[in-house]
Order: C-alpha cells, then structure tokens, then sequence
C-alpha cells in the first residue's frame, strides 16, 4: 500500500479527456517522477492530488484520507505540500518572514487568532525558520525582500517553506522550468539533500530528463492521459513505449 | 523600557502618540488670538474630536485594506450602525456614554460579521461591489422602511420624553447633555497664556483615549502572528492555501474588527453630539475613510491618523477661505494680478475644497502610492543621503516594505 | 395586463442609461482591463455638454422696447438670444428648442476628446497596477470632474427641457388595442429608449463589421497574440475609450430632459452600473446590455404598491439584492466567462 494510491481517475475537460483510468501507487520515502509529452495530463493528474480538480470518476487516497473534494489548506494540513513551476512566495514579506508563516501554519493549524502575540517574542518559531534558511543556504538573506530574490533563490526559499511543515508527501511541479543550467544543478543537489537529511516522498512532473533520471527512484511514463509504463529509471531510458510515445507520432 | 508587550522602538513610538495626543489643544493653537493667522489654528474642541473619532474610523479600516488588501467600499454601514446604536441607548437607558459606546461596538461588530460573511465569499473588484451593495442597501432602507429605527430624513435625535431608564424622569427643563458619570461631553476648561487661547474638552479627551487604546490594540495586531497572516493574505492567497491556513476566518476576522472600529467611531460621533442621520451612511462616507487611509498610506500605523487629520483639518481651514480672505492674502499685489490670483485660487478654497481634495488624491495615487508616510519617508533619505556621501547607496539596500510601520 | 405593460415601459428609461453606462464600463475593463470609477462622472459631464449648449443658444443681448412697460412702468428690456437676431423668429427658436437633440452632435466630439485625454493622461499608467490602485485614482478623477461640474454650475438640478415638440404624454396602450389612457407614456423617454437601441446596436454592429471592431474583439479575447501579429492595440484601445466616454456622454446628454441634470447624478448612476456590469457579467457586452434592461425593469415593477404592499422597502433595494444574490451563487454573471476579475 502506498502512501498515495490514485485508482481509476478520469478527468474530461468538455470532449477532451485529460485523464483516462489512471492507477498509480506512490511508496512512501521514494522520489517519484511521472513524465510525459506536453498534453499527457501530468499537471490535470498533479491538481487532482492538491484539491485544485475534483476527477470525474475514481479515488486519490492519501495516508489513508480521500482526497477528492477537500480544499488545498486541509489537503496541506494532511502533509502535503507543492512547489509551483513558477515560484509561489510572499513577495512583498522578507525571506525570514516567508518561512516563518508555514511554521506558523504547521503548528497552529489552519487558523488561530493569535492577535494579541507578537512575532518577534516567537523564538521557537524564528529558530525553526532561520535552520530552514540554512538548509538551504539562503540564511544569509533572510531580511531581504522575498519578491527582489533571483529566480534561483525564490525557488529555494519556497522549498524552505514546504520543508519547514514537515511535510510528508511533496510534490515538485517541474522545479526548473525555465532555471538556468547551473540553477538547475543547484536544485537537484538541493533535492537530493533533502531527500538523503530526512523521511520524505517526492513525485516530480518534469521535462527535463537530466532532472527525472539524477533524482528519480521510480519513473512513471503518462501519455494522453494513461500510464503507459512504471519502472526504474534504468529500464525506462531504453523502453520502446517511452520512446514511442516522446518520438512516435503524437 | 519595554511596555505592554511591545518592542522598545514601539513603546516609543506608542508614547510619542500618546503625548502627541494629549498634547493636541496646546500644539494646534500655535498662533496667537487675534494674529492674521489665528485663523489655521486648529484646538477647537468640535474639529479636535473629529480627528480622533476619524482617526479611529481610519486605522481600523486600515486594518482589513491595508493588512488584506480587501478594498471595503461599505464602511460608513458600520459608523451608520455605531451611531444609531449609541443614540438608542442615550433615548431609552442613559445619556452616559459607556453603554451607548459598548452597544454601538456590539452592534456593528455583528453587523460586521454578516455583511463580511457573505462578501468575503468573493474576492477583488467583486468584493468591493459587495460591500458597496451592501452599503447602499442599508442607507436605502434606512431612509424607507427602517423609519421607526432612524426616524428617515430627519435622523434620530433624542427627545425629553424619551424614558432613559437609568437617569429618571426628567420631562422638563432642556434635553440632557451626553456625559461620561456626570461629566459632560460639551464641558471645557478654557485656559489663556502666552496670548493663546487653549481649550481643554472633555468630549476630546474621551475620544482621545480611545483613540489611544484602539491605536495600540492595532499596533499589536501589526505586530502579531495573526498580522502576519493577514499581509500574506494580501501577498499571496495561493501560497497561503497551500500553506495550510484557511484564509476565510483571518479576513472575516480582520474585517469585524474593522467593523468595530467603525462603530465605535460612530459611537463616539453621536457621543459628541447625539444624532444619527442616514447620509452618515452614504457611499460618499465610505469613500472618504478610503481616502483618508490612501492618502495617510495604508498599510503603515501612522498613515491612517495624519490622513484623516489632514483631510478634516485642510476640509476646516479650506472651507474657511473665501473671496475675502483671498484678497486680503494677495492684497499688497498690483490689483489686475491680485484679481488675477484670487480667481485662480477661488475654485479650489471655501467650497471648492473637495475640488482640491479630488487632485490631491489623484496625484498621491499616481505619484506617491505610499501616502504621506512615503512621502516623509522619501525625504528623510534624501537627507540622509545628503549626509554620508559614501558608497552604500539606498540602490543597495533591501526596499523597504510597505507594510513596515514606521 | 396594462400594469404589466406600463411597468415595463417604465423601467425602460432608467434601464436604458444602465445598458449606455454598463456598456462603456464593459468597453474599458473588456480591452484595458480597467476598472473605471470615473465612468459616471463622464455620463454626468455628457448631461451638462446638453445644459451648456442651451445656455450658449439662448445667449442674449438686450434691447430696451419703449413701446411697452413692466410693472414699475418703466420701458421693459427686452432679451434677444443671438441666435434668433441672426436666423430670424422661427429658424432661431427653433434651434433654441431642439438645444438637446443638437447636443448630441455638440457632444461626440468632445467625450471623445476628454476620454481619450482620461486615458492617455491617467489611466494609461494604471494598466499595470492593482484593480483597487485603478478603483482609487478613477474615484478620485470623478471627484475632481464632478467638482469642477459644481464649481461652473452650481449644486442645484439643471431643468433642460426636451424640443416642445416631445413634451407631454401619449396613449401608447390604444396603439397596443388597450382601451384609451390605460398606458400614458411620455413622448421623451419613448424616444430616450429608442436612441439607446440605436446606440446599442451602432456599437455591436461597429465591433462586428468593422476591421479595427474585429481586432479589438480579438484583443479583449488574448490581448498578447494580437499584440504580436504587429498590430499595435493600445492605440486601438485607446480610440476604444474615446468611444465608450462618447456612449456614456450621448447617455447623459438624452438623459438631461427627463432628470435634471446635477454635478451628483454620475455618482448614483456609477454605482448601479457597476452592480449591472457584474449582474451581467464582467467583461461581457450583451451581459451588460441585457442586465441593465433587466435591472431597470425590475426595479419599476418593485416600486408598484402591490408590490411595496408585500414587501415595504423593496424597491430601494431589490438591485443591490440581485447583485448580491448572483455574486454569490454565480460569481460570473449572466453572460460573463468564468475566473474574470476573481483576483
């Protein structure tokens, strides 16, 4: 049993079906990419796990919770959390600030009144965001304003702040789009810090095939919204269906 | 010297406001009876009052605009509400003004509650439109159905036969004053010294501890977890969701709250003097508090408080110039250009101050979308660049947040 | 039946300067993205291009008519509008009575000079920023044009009567074979709705035939693709809001005779239409036109006592109820696409 079970999802957008029948299990404590060619449904397929879609017919089953129907905060609430293709971060906050919300957030819930206490009395929770920073090497920036940072350190930061939840599951909507060369190195060495420093569960929607195949314990093949293959990257890179469906006529 | 639970440069900050305050009658009348210029002294106690109670109005409007960035289009409803609350109470319990004020907190407060319960379901330019809606309709029915409540055009006002079940009967003589145990709202202590006159109001001072208590809950709000929470609100709803935190309860929150300080100014409106009309409701009336809080810079703690008493003071002094001041203002000019200069100047003085008002406004938002604490806050670098003429120009320095109250 | 009839008629008038406002509005938020506040001010200053064009016609210079006497039998003076010294009795008056039908030719050229300086002096620099900083500066714009309304014309109503010609009342039901004065239907507002029609349909037919309408619709659909065909769309949108100012304008100088104008009206009938505009849907034209008629009918059938009768108060509300009861259940409006303006 995984720690995510997608079973028979289908999803249609008026004629066009962005999902057909799609099963998947994601084990708990692996990286998993689901890659395809434009259109496959990998992003129809991501937002039905976050709450953002609801699937026509089938179950998404997280840790044992359905998540089909329930709002993005409640779905985070569960121990999961998504990284944008573009950065999502709180652009007019300083960096520390922007970590010290999901602390907030992962210790308090999804609301608490807490009008009458101050920010700078809590340590516990500037502690935690500022070892977050460090993490991943941007403590040295933390007064400055999120919204200033180059594309390479927003991406970064908003990794502090799905990490400061401790999230069990996180999903990385392709991480380096649009990085740099170097950037996207900085971020698959980043990933695969994280992954060897804690217990997590990656699944990666990515293009780029340098990224899949240096981070990626389990490779899922999606083309025009059915998996076509699941496997280890070694037996992916040569499989004819892959190749078929990247080169083949679609 | 840390205090109330603030950080020492708040504790600061939050005495230099509470002197200021306190010390309003003297630092407005700066200029001598009697003097040509007497007529920009500002201490009387009715314009005194005004900036608090429209202070107070403006910093907890700036606590949903400026936090969330919700632009509320309906909140002259709740200053309505406060002041028909406050006036029902001075008709049927007490002419004091504590239950009056309490009931008018209560009220709005719930009022609050549903209005912003059903708007927040939408966001942007619709929640605007909700709130104007919602607006609208309350001052419509205020003036139509709702008669028996706000007596229509005439507004409710309090009467000698009114039972006030807490003060006895008093059927004859003249209408009651409001007071605070015995202390009247319209009592004065008028002292001269310097050549100066000063006057020392009871209805200011009460309406100055409010403000001062009201200020200081906001600036813990700004400074607390749940502040942060609402400027993330205004950053970025996406992330935040995805951060796990329900967005709803926040802005609900932050909007009842500005709700209540909405009714507690119109508490204390009818407090100064205890009528309540419907145009105090008018869309015109919640534009002004946006106003106010553009202008003063939303987002910031003082902003707020100098725009709306820039707004009420220049709205005094300017209604004040007519044709006459202005030929005596450019009386020792050539005559055809004093003419000149007095046509020039007249539509925008005496009546045409909204005229003023409109530009001025036009321009902030164009050129200075921080308000005047931007402004200030642009000049004081531009000293203290003057100053150290080294290499650490402002280029490199991380841009300031709006939202950083100075 | 007639009641029926005669309530519809009635909210047509009203319904009519709904659809001209909403319409503009739509214009402008549909191409620029914008959300203008001043749209009511502009409706306002098309009311008062009426009221100056029948001050400057009855311009006049006084002679002193010794033949007769006023009441301190002194020789009466005698005020003679220019016009009438230069084209005689008959042509003279007559160019005075027709004042606001002839404003409309009066007016076009000037709403759309002031909305093309509104947008190429201000709005133009607010493309880029948030809908509550536009919502702000037009707020403030309609502040200043209706001030300095009030400052050349006083705070009181403007009575500007329609040609002589179309004043009074006529039996529209004998028309529809109801029996004599069961539906009494002024002459002005008859002709006021009939105008709206004819401006209505010039505007869709302009967006439909026209080449610059066709790359106009195509820019409201995805203003990025047309801007790299090599078309170059702001000027086209900034003729877009000349054009939709025009609207407004020719809605306010028609409206003159049946509501006197005054500096205010804009404001009252801005925030009507903006609840229009969102009933019918952000963005979408026949959303708005349709919404504005609707709203401007429903709201006469409110004001019948029977109605009242039932529900006291409805009347003064039932707009802003509709407005919030489709806001909620659908936030797109009648018409509109869904996800405009969410954010």
């Amino acid at each position: 049993m995984g720690i995510l079970e997608v079973k028979n999802v289908s999803k249609r957008f008026g004629g066009l079906k962005a999902l057909d029948n799609v099963n998947l299990s994601i084990q708990e404590n692996t990286v998993h990419a689901i890659i395809g060619p434009n259109g496959a449904g990998k992003s129809t397929l991501l937002n039905c796990f976050v709450g953002k879609l609801i699937p026509d017919t089938g179950s998404v089953m997280f840790d044992g919770h359905s998540l089909l129907g329930v709002t993005p905060y409640k779905i985070n609430q569960l121990g999961v959390s998504r990284v944008f293709q573009t950065p999502e971060i709180f652009a007019e906050l300083t960096v520390l600030e922007n970590v010290m919300i999901p602390c907030f957030a992962h210790r308090d819930g999804s609301f608490r009144m807490h009008a009458f206490e101050t920010v700078d009395a809590e340590v516990e929770i500037r502690e935690k965001a500022e070892a977050m920073l460090h993490d991943v090497n941007m403590l040295d920036k933390k007064n400055e304003h999120a919204g200033s940072l180059s594309r390479g350190d927003k991406r970064r930061l908003e990794m502090a702040m799905c990490l400061a939840q401790d999230p069990k599951l996180l999903l990385l909507d392709e991480p380096t789009a649009g990085m740099a060369r170097a950037d996207t190195n900085n971020t698959i060495e980043l990933l695969k810090d994280i992954k060897k420093k804690r217990d997590i569960t990656m699944v990666i929607i990515e293009h780029d095939m340098h990224v899949v195949f240096s981070l990626a314990e389990r490779i899922t093949v999606l083309a025009q919204g059915t998996p076509l293959v699941e496997d280890v990257p070694e037996k992916i890179k040569g499989h004819p269906k892959v190749q078929e469906a990247y080169l083949g006529g679609h | 010297m840390q205090l109330f639970g603030l950080s020492k440069k708040d504790t600061l900050f939050l005495l230099i406001v509470i002197f200021l305050t306190l010390a309003t009658p003297i630092l407005l009348q700066p200029f001598a009876e009697g003097s040509g210029l007497a007529q920009f002294n500002a201490g009387y106690p009715d314009l005194m009052q005004r900036f608090a109670i429209y202070g107070i109005f403006a910093i907890g409007f700036n606590i949903l605009f400026g936090l969330t960035g919700y632009l509320s289009f309906g909140h002259a409803a709740f200053l309505g509400v406060g002041s028909y609350s406050a006036v029902w109470m001075f008709k049927l319990l007490t002419m004091n003004v504590i239950p009056g004020i309490i009931l008018a907190v209560i009220v709005s407060g719930l009022f609050a509650l549903l209005i912003g319960w059903i708007s927040l379901r939408r966001s942007g330019i619709y929640f605007s439109i909700l709130t104007l809606a919602f607006a609208q309709m309350s001052y419509n029915l205020a003036y139509s159905v709702l008669t028996p409540l706000t007596n229509g055009e005439t507004g409710l006002q309090i009467r000698l036969t009114d039972p006030r079940l807490l003060d006895g009967a008093n059927t004859t003589g003249s209408l009651p004053t409001t007071n605070l145990f015995g202390l009247a709202m319209n009592d004065s202590i008028r002292l001269e010294f310097f050549g100066r006159l000063f006057t020392f109001n009871v209805g200011y001072y009460f309406s100055a501890v409010m403000a001062i208590i009201v200020f200081y809950i906001a600036l813990r709000i700004f400074r607390s977890p749940f502040g942060l929470m609402l400027r993330a609100v205004k950053t970025n709803q996406t992330r935040l969701n995805y951060t796990g935190v329900n967005t709803r309860p926040y802005t609900l929150a932050a909007f009842v709250i500005s709700g209540m300080y909405a009714g507690l100014a119109g508490g204390l409106l009818a407090a100064m003097d205890p009528l309540a009309g419907a145009e105090r409701m008018q869309w015109t009336a919640s534009g002004e508090v946006v106003l106010m809080t553009i202008l003063g810079g939303a987002g910031t703690m003082m902003g707020p408080v100098l725009g709306a008493g820039f707004i009420k003071y220049f709205e005094n002094i300017f209604s004040k110039i007519n044709d006459n001041v202005l030929h005596n203002w450019f009386g020792a000019l050539p005559d055809g250009l004093e003419n000149f200069l007095v046509d020039l100047v007249h539509p925008f003085v005496g009546k045409g101050w909204h005229l003023t008002l409109g530009m001025l406004f036009v321009l902030v938002v164009m050129f200075l979308p921080g308000g005047l604490v931007e402004g200030g806050q642009r000049i004081a670098a531009l000293f203290r660049r003057k100053r150290k003429p080294d290499g650490s120009g402002p280029k490199h320095q991380p841009k300031q947040a709006p939202h950083v109250a100075e | 039946m007639d009641a029926i009839i005669l309530q519809i008629l009635n909210g047509l008038d009203k319904g009519s300067a709904y659809a001209l406002i909403a319409l503009g509005l739509t214009l402008i938020f549909g191409t620029l993205g914008v959300v203008n506040f001043a749209h009511g001010a502009i409706f306002m200053l098309g009311a008062f291009t009426a009221v100056t064009l029948d001050r400057l016609l009855n311009m006049s210079f006084v002679t002193i008519d010794p033949t007769r006497t006023n009441f301190l039998g002194q020789p009466l003076e005698v005020k003679t509008p220019y016009i009438v010294s230069w084209f005689g009795d008959s042509i003279g008056n007559g160019i005075i009575d027709w004042a606001v039908p002839l404003s409309i030719l009066f007016s076009i050229p000037i709403m759309l000079f002031i909305g093309y300086a509104m947008e190429r002096g201000i709005i133009k620099h607010f493309y880029h920023r948030p809908h509550a900083d536009q919502i702000l500066v037009t707020f403030g714009l309609a502040i200043v044009l209706q001030e300095i309304v009030k400052a050349f014309f006083g705070a009181n109503p403007i009575p500007t009567p329609a040609p002589a010609a179309f004043r009074g009342s006529f039996d529209f039901g004998v028309w529809l074979g109801f029996p004599a004065n069961a539906i009494i239907y002024p002459y002005w507002r008859m002709i006021y709705f009939l105008f709206s029609a004819i401006v209505i349909s010039g505007v869709f037919a302009f967006l439909r035939f026209t080449t610059f309408g066709m790359v106009v619709r195509a820019g409201m659909a995805d203003r990025e693709t047309v801007g790299l065909l090599g078309i170059d769309i702001d000027k086209r949108f900034t003729i877009m809001f000349g054009i939709a100012a025009a609207v407004a304008g020719l809605a306010g100088v028609m409206y003159a005779p049946i509501n006197s104008p005054n500096y205010h009206m804009g404001m009252d009938f801005l925030v009507l239409s903006f609840v229009v505009v969102v009933v019918g849907g952000m963005g979408s034209l026949p959303g708005a036109v349709l919404a504005g008629f609707l709203l401007g009918v429903l709201e006469s059938f409110a004001s019948m006592n029977e109605i009242k009768s039932i529900l006291p108060g409805i009347d003064q509300i039932i707009i802003y109820l509709i407005a919030i009861i489709i806001l909620l259940t659908r936030p797109r409006g009648l018409m509109g696409r869904k996800g405009v303006m969410e954010d």
